[in-house]
């Protein structure tokens, strides 16, 4: 049996679709807390304070790795003669001048930090996110017969130079980012924190 | 005599509540397949059989497993070594992933081969290939589980993928991982999604795939349409029951792929390192890349494109555009069945072209695959962009060689001379 249309369609018409924009606008709301539940927690958020570092034992030439944020950060100590690197192999670079924003303002100057022969890189392929790996030495390597040292990621061969400036035709988009960071000391470095400046 | 009859009145009983007697016959023994299906055919049924040979190891590795970033790795090591058979049942899970892979690697080359994603197959093609990215989903998600050295790294790499997308990537990137960078609390949710989440769309989607098909019928290695010569009671002439005949057949096969499949975990569980990789005998290490990083082998042709793509254009990074590429190249095969405008179905009769380029497809799938297992070279770079290229072009340039192409003409019926 076909049951009877409704003595007033229009009317049921007008229900059905404000019943049903009410219920997406409740679907809408209900998502809420699932989507919200995925963001960091407060745990996780609370995990990213600065950190101190001792610089007194770095010699010239070495590298030390901090973890902030759970990342690793290089602090290198760049040795007199290399420094000249960093401004010799200009045009192999594709941002020699730091237009991209991956550094403090306070760090957009020929040795990217706040002191001199001080690098403070965050430890992160701008790619994919893997540890670029320190190669100081200026000679012929597997990845670069006229390499300059810096650094080079092992996993899709992004190469970046001394200060974490990344070369030309390589996946990396952008320089290696430099963490906010200040000296409280002369030897002591705080990284995640612009400081009083 | 009374037992039979006991049999048959409960089979009555039932089949006046519930339709087994209709489902059987319809899916099983009046379900009809081509004559002429061959070897190819084999690999629907041993992917079904490997499905639930992961989810029973799966189920069972759950039992002993911890998703924390602390207990993880231990977990695993603790099932290796004190759980009885424990070694075994993960050989089995970690050996039947790449199985898995291959098997549907192959059973995708048979549709591409035949055609079998030609009208009216569109669908059942469509709902294979969502099986297989659920599947590439499900990979990843169980390769980050025993949190070594790979499964951290492959998880920080295959996430910043999604860093790369323009204006919202990076908030999007740590809204998956809960975390600013990949922690505990990423495992835990891709642990979620591994045995839950991504489970239930596979059984889900599979379920859809052979409703579709045996709502359609098996396509043939001549690609025939054998519903055109039937019977008077509407039965094709030129194909058998799927009960007792085709699955006499695939239990052979499976004899067979047991033995290869026990032959590998039972004598090479790890594979050369191809199943297992080594560096994921280290615990996950945060501060320190492996030297070299490596997806798990079916991934790697897509692994090369990614790699590949190592130059900006059209305003987009070459980080996002290598993503894209990658992207594409597991999109692609849903759109076969519309790039293809071919009026035969197998590759038997389509012309030179089809043949040249699904020739330089497979080719390229190989060579992309050894590309992105080794380091990269400047050389291997090259390489890597010529055979994207001819990847690509097997797809994409697939509306204009099939449409010009001279066909040979298809046989009206199996066994008819062409």
């Amino acid at each position: 049996m076909q049951p009877k249309s409704p003595p007033n369609p229009g009317r049921r018409k007008f229900l059905t679709y404000t019943t049903s924009f009410l219920g997406i606008i409740g679907a809408f709301f209900t998502a809420i807390p699932f989507v919200s539940a995925f963001k960091p927690s407060a745990k996780a958020e609370a995990a990213g304070a600065p950190v101190k570092v001792d610089l007194s034992k770095l010699l010239p030439g070495e590298m030390m790795t901090v973890e902030w944020r759970g990342r690793p950060v290089f602090v290198v100590n760049i040795p007199k003669e290399n420094t000249n690197f960093i401004t010799k192999n200009l045009e192999r670079l594709a941002d020699p001048n730091m237009e991209d924003p991956s550094q403090p303002d306070y760090a957009k100057n020929d040795i990217r930090s706040r002191k001199e022969g001080i690098a403070v890189l965050t430890g992160v392929c701008t790619h994919l996110g893997c540890a670029p790996k320190y190669y100081p030495d200026a000679k012929p390597e597997d990845f670069d017969s006229n390499w300059q040292g810096g650094f080079f990621c092992p996993c899709h061969g992004s190469k970046f130079d001394l200060v974490g400036r990344v070369y030309a035709n390589v996946p990396a988009p952008t320089n290696l980012v430099v963490p906010p960071h200040f000296f409280e000391k002369d030897n002591l470095l705080v990284i995640g924190s612009d400081g009083v400046s | 005599m009374s037992e039979n009859t006991i049999g048959k009145k409960s089979l009555e009983w039932v089949d006046s509540r519930f339709p087994v007697v209709d489902l059987f016959e319809r899916h099983l023994s009046k379900y009809y397949s081509p004559s002429n299906i061959n070897i190819w055919y084999l690999f629907g049924f041993l992917l079904l059989i490997v499905l639930v040979m992961q989810i029973l190891t799966g189920l069972w590795l759950m039992m002993n497993y911890t998703n924390t970033a602390e207990g993880a790795f231990s977990s695993i090591e603790y099932i290796m070594r004190d759980v009885d058979y424990g070694w075994l049942i993960r050989y089995m899970h970690a050996g039947g992933a790449s199985a898995f892979f291959a098997l549907i690697y192959l059973h995708m080359f048979r549709g591409m081969m035949y055609g079998s994603y030609q009208k009216p197959r569109e669908l059942i093609w469509v709902g294979g290939w969502f099986v297989y990215v659920l599947l590439c989903a499900e990979g990843f998600t169980g390769y980050v589980l025993p949190w070594g050295q790979m499964s951290f790294w492959a998880a920080q790499v295959i996430i910043s993928l999604v860093g790369s997308i323009p204006y919202f990537g990076e908030d999007l990137a740590i809204w998956i991982r809960g975390d600013y960078i990949v922690s505990g609390i990423t495992l835990s949710r891709l642990f979620a999604f591994h045995v839950v989440l991504l489970p239930i769309l596979i059984i889900a989607v599979v379920f859809f795939h052979i409703l579709a098909l045996h709502e359609i019928g098996s396509n043939n290695p001549d690609g025939i349409d054998v519903k055109k010569h039937t019977d008077q009671d509407g039965v094709p002439l030129d194909a058998k029951p799927f009960f007792p005949y085709d699955i006499t057949h695939d239990f052979y096969a499976l004899g067979v792929f047991l033995i290869i499949f026990c032959s590998v975990i039972f004598f090479f569980p790890e594979g050369g390192g191809y199943i297992i990789e080594y560096v994921n005998y280290e615990p996950a290490n945060p501060l320190s890349t492996p030297a070299h990083i490596v997806p798990s082998w079916y991934y790697t042709p897509f692994y090369a494109m990614l790699r590949a793509i190592d130059f900006p254009l059209f305003g987009l990074t070459a980080k996002f555009l290598g993503f894209v590429v990658m992207a594409a190249g597991i999109a692609i095969f849903a759109a076969l069945p519309w790039l293809d405008r071919s009026p035969v179905k197998s590759i038997k009769y389509k012309g030179i072209y089809s043949k040249a380029f699904l020739a330089g497809f497979v080719i390229s799938f190989f060579v992309l695959a050894y590309l992105g297992s080794v380091p990269p070279t400047e050389t291997k770079n090259m390489l890597a962009k010529v055979f994207t290229f001819i990847y690509f072009a097997y797809f994409l340039l697939m509306p204009i060689y099939t449409k010009f192409e001279k066909c040979k003409p298809v046989p009206e019926r199996v066994g008819d001379p062409a």
